[in-house]
């Protein structure tokens, strides 16, 4: 017999059948999902009891898919290894924690600076004409290097959205896998929404545009 | 015509450091007239209220963002002509062309230096 494509059918007598059937009505008369050991099982008998029929290509495939199941069964119980409530309860608050403690200690640290800038600033005006300029030229220098606070802020605001993106992800990975019994949170987005999809935040320096590319662009455009 | 300096100049920042920076650094070029806003409402509200010679406003700030704010003075008949200077760590050109043809006078990108800022200011005022 063949089939449609003209290569002989793959066809089993009903005896052959057997242990298949004896396994899926196991399966049934316990009416609970099938384990991974016993899919296992289910497939090493297809193998079995097609191993006459197939050609050694199609055995090696058959053995690739029996492989790809194996190592997806790993994947799925490593996955349901990751301690989850630890990731969302613990692991995240604390990063999120240190990070606003970074923030809120340089923002400190940057106000005690400019505080004393600014007094050196009033110092500038009534001292000579030279050292005040040389002194005011330093100050500003001063100035411009606080704003690093700004940008390290918008930084780490960027990571911390980054740390609840992963967050979600990966209570909905081990979701889809069935682990923990559902004693998870879902979040309803998978990621952290922002009022303006332009809001990029700073980038890093091989991917920005200087205040030159900046200017020119301005130019092109009129 | 020499600039103005006594006009009001109003900066908008959500960091309380860059407005600190931004006013002292305008206060070394002699804008003494300075007011502070912390995001785009509040700018739009003491914009509406009072008389203002310069805008200068960082983007990324909840619950109206620079652009927004942007796009507001612009709308607004009595606001539009006030020239608007975008300070902001947004550096990707979408982000210029969007403030471009929302109608800013100027763009500048964050770290910026005192003598960009002079420059930027005395270009939209029309001293370049």
């Amino acid at each position: 017999m063949r089939d449609r494509t003209g290569r002989p059918a793959l066809t089993k007598p009903a005896s052959t059948l057997g242990p298949i059937h004896e396994q899926l009505e196991r399966a049934r008369r316990h009416h609970a999902p099938v384990d991974r050991g016993m899919m296992a099982e289910v497939v090493r008998a297809v193998l079995t009891t097609m191993s006459g029929d197939l050609s050694a290509t199609e055995t090696s495939l058959l053995h690739e898919v029996e492989a790809l199941g194996r190592a997806i069964s790993a994947a799925k119980q490593e996955i349901a290894s990751l301690r989850v409530a630890d990731i969302k309860q613990r692991d995240i608050p604390f990063a999120t924690d240190e990070l606003d403690a970074i923030v809120r200690h340089t923002a400190d640290a940057t106000h005690a600076i400019l505080e004393s800038c600014e007094m050196l600033d009033a110092v500038a005006a009534t001292v000579a004409a030279d050292a005040g300029a040389k002194l005011q030229d330093a100050v500003t220098k001063i100035y411009e290097a606080c704003s690093f606070q700004d940008i390290t802020g918008q930084r780490i605001t960027k990571v911390v959205a980054t740390l609840k993106v992963i967050e979600a992800k990966v209570a909905r990975m081990v979701t889809t896998f069935g682990a923990h019994g559902g004693t998870i949170d879902i979040p309803a987005a998978d990621h952290v929404p922002i009022a303006d999809e332009l809001l990029n935040g700073p980038q890093l320096p091989s991917n920005a545009m200087d205040q030159s590319d900046i200017d020119k662009l301005l130019a092109s455009l009129g | 015509m020499p600039i103005d300096r006594s006009m009001n100049v109003l900066i908008v920042d959500d960091y309380k450091t860059m407005l600190r920076i931004i006013r002292n650094l305008l206060k070394q070029i002699e804008f003494n007239n300075v007011e502070e806003a912390s995001d785009g409402t509040e700018a739009l509200s003491k914009l509406r209220s009072g008389h203002y010679g310069l805008v200068i406003s960082d983007w990324n700030m909840a619950p109206m963002t620079g652009l927004q704010l942007l796009q507001e003075v612009r709308a607004d008949v009595r606001l539009r002509q006030i020239p608007f200077i975008m300070i902001t760590a947004e550096s990707k050109t979408e982000n210029v062309v969007a403030a471009k043809q929302a109608g800013v006078s100027n763009y500048i990108v964050k770290p910026f230096n005192a003598e960009t800022l002079k420059g930027k200011i005395e270009k939209v005022l029309g001293h370049a």
